[in-house]
């Protein structure tokens, strides 16, 4: 409902609105659903239409095929979803416990607190990041991918200002009921933030998923590369994938299998990409960023 | 039954510490994992950064190598390709925060202007979506569009006209970046204008409108001094981080465009460093960029102070 006491926009307003809105939505979703398109066409709707198939014709899987035929493709699959699952199940255990316990007023709490604070001002540098790494004996593995992500500063301050507003009076009575503080965490924080652990845990999945840079500077195997350094790589760069990498004879018309590659970057982002915007529009993570 | 063993917590009570570590010991077991993370992952790192005053080789190791005091920023000095580093950096971070800081911020008063909950919903589902996806995605949804082979210059060549390289032109880098920028975090940095505006007290629009104030001037009036606490947050932190550029955004083209345009500060430090085994430059260039990336936010911060703003990093009992 408008409001009684605001003016009804003028058309010309109401065009320049419409088509500033509407143009920055199409040129988000055009490259996306042409992607999407592409992957699914037949070698002849690609020639057809030369380069990019806005509507597949003919639409066929058998790029898909191709990629989950085994060879690089399925192994790089299968370490994204290995670093993204296991990555963020670390990630969220050192975040809650560490959250939780500088949310109350504790003996080392508030010291602790800075340490995490004092990262959000400066970055370590990459050398002695890569030096670090390697002096553990991480490189070519791929815990290199899932420890230096354990613990974002961002997620830490909205976990932990997630906690700070459950009320002590709550925790009080059950410290002296006799609970632990473990018990606490796990029988009473945690099904109160049920919603804010979902998003953070969120954020860190997609934060592994997407990682690149980490694959690029610690591993030079590439039968451990996660599905970003294949899309980089072989979409990108544009270098070929040959019959080995393959595992089976690649296509004529590299185009689809290109874009399919893009599809598998894209798809685990888009299926959970519902859940985060249905709970970041309830303000959680608006909310730990203005407290 | 009050038992001694579980004293309640309150900030001000001066327990021993013994007693206190008897009261908190779970707690401090909880921070364990946090704290080494933070002790392996960045502490050691930051420590690692005196590297940048060695001679350092691998096969020695930081405790082996020479020192050589400051030789490495000297010789960075007279190293032209760190100063094409710095300048592209320096350009790069100009121009994002001029072309793009605005943005976000115009297209939450356009959504926030909309009277369709319906209209706007779609459109903030639409505009958040490629914040999530990784920059190497970006990149390749921008080269599979914009590309030589790309399918706008397809359309082009099929019209008859001479394809444009949008991609591989470095004099319109900057302008190709803070395009890729607006695409991938334009709309999500809107979500924070828009939790602002919702705040605003509407009945002050309703009296202003009675008083005779157009849209126009309540908008100056009302909804952008509303908005400057946000806007000066966001500009701090953009400033603490404009060193930092969007480096994967960097080192994806950096190929394509030619290191004369795309050679900034980070990629410097990895290619001088990890690629070309010039341990020691690299790290002098990373410490140099971290060193200055954390005045500049302390220095942004104690402007907003000045300014009478609360800024990110708060004052106690303020």
């Amino acid at each position: 409902m408008r409001p009684i006491w605001k003016e009804r926009p003028s058309p010309g307003y109401q065009a320049i609105k419409a088509l500033v809105l509407g143009g920055f939505a199409l040129v988000i979703v055009i490259p996306i659903l042409v992607v999407i398109s592409t992957s699914l066409a037949s070698d002849r709707d690609i020639i057809d239409a030369g380069g990019y198939v806005l509507w597949p014709s003919h639409p066929t899987f058998k790029a898909y095929q191709t990629l989950f035929g085994g060879g690089l493709m399925g192994r790089a699959i299968l370490v994204s979803v290995f670093v993204t699952l296991v990555g963020t199940a670390i990630a969220l255990a050192v975040t809650i416990a560490l959250a939780y316990a500088t949310s109350r007023p504790v003996l080392f709490g508030r010291p602790v607190l800075l340490m995490v604070l004092f990262t959000l001002l400066f970055a370590p540098g990459i050398i002695p990041m890569f030096l670090v790494v390697k002096q553990l004996g991480l490189l070519d593995s791929l815990w290199s991918l899932i420890l230096p992500g354990a613990l974002g500063a961002f997620n830490f301050v909205v976990l932990r200002t997630f906690f700070m507003n459950v009320p002590g009076e709550l925790l009080e009575s059950a410290r002296i009921d006799g609970a632990s503080d473990f018990t606490i965490l796990r029988r009473i924080v945690l099904p109160l933030s049920k919603a804010v652990v979902a998003v953070v845990g969120l954020f860190y999945a997609v934060g592994f998923w997407n990682a690149f840079f980490n694959a690029l500077l610690y591993l030079n195997d590439t039968s451990k590369w996660p599905v970003q350094v294949i899309l980089r790589t072989y979409v990108l760069q544009g270098k070929s994938l040959s019959a080995d990498q393959l595992g089976v004879h690649p296509p004529s018309q590299p185009q689809s299998l290109q874009m399919a590659v893009v599809v598998v970057a894209l798809v685990p982002i888009a299926m959970v990409y519902p859940f985060l915007q249905r709970h970041f529009t309830k303000g959680v993570i608006t909310g730990a960023v203005k407290g | 039954m009050l038992k001694s063993s579980a004293p309640k917590r309150q900030a001000k009570v001066g327990l021993p510490l013994a007693a206190k570590w008897r009261r908190d010991w779970q707690m401090v077991l909880l921070m364990i994992p946090g704290v080494v993370f933070l002790l392996v992952f960045f502490y050691l790192p930051v420590l690692g950064n005196v590297v940048a005053f060695q001679d350092f080789q691998p096969y020695l190791g930081i405790m082996h190598s020479e020192w050589n005091g400051l030789q490495n920023f000297v010789n960075l000095y007279d190293n032209p390709d760190f100063w094409d580093a710095l300048r592209n950096t320096l350009l790069l971070a100009a121009v994002q925060l001029l072309l793009f800081f605005p943005v976000p911020i115009g297209l939450a008063l356009i959504v926030d202007s909309l009277v369709s909950n319906k209209l706007r919903r779609w459109f903030q589902t639409i505009a958040y979506l490629p914040h999530f996806l990784s920059w190497v995605l970006v990149v390749t949804l921008f080269q599979q569009s914009l590309g030589g082979a790309g399918f706008i210059n397809n359309l082009l060549r099929h019209a008859g006209l001479d394809p444009i390289p949008f991609m591989t032109n470095p004099d319109t880098f900057p302008l190709l970046v803070v395009a890729q920028l607006v695409w991938k975090d334009a709309g999500w940095a809107m979500i924070i204008f828009l939790a602002a505006l919702t705040t605003i007290d509407v009945s002050l629009y309703e009296a202003a409108a009675a008083d005779g104030a157009g849209r126009w001037r309540r908008m100056w009036h009302i909804t952008l001094p509303s908005l400057r606490t946000v806007i000066v947050l966001l500009l701090i932190l953009r400033i603490g981080d404009i060193l930092s550029v969007g480096f994967e955004q960097f080192i994806l083209q950096r190929d394509s465009v030619g290191p004369g345009a795309a050679e900034v500060l980070d990629t410097f430090t990895y290619y001088a460093g990890v690629v070309g085994g010039d341990w020691s430059s690299g790290a002098a260039a990373g410490l140099a960029k971290g060193v200055v990336g954390a005045l500049l936010l302390w220095g942004a911060n104690s402007l907003a102070h000045r300014l009478g703003e609360p800024g990110i990093f708060q004052r106690r009992g303020a």
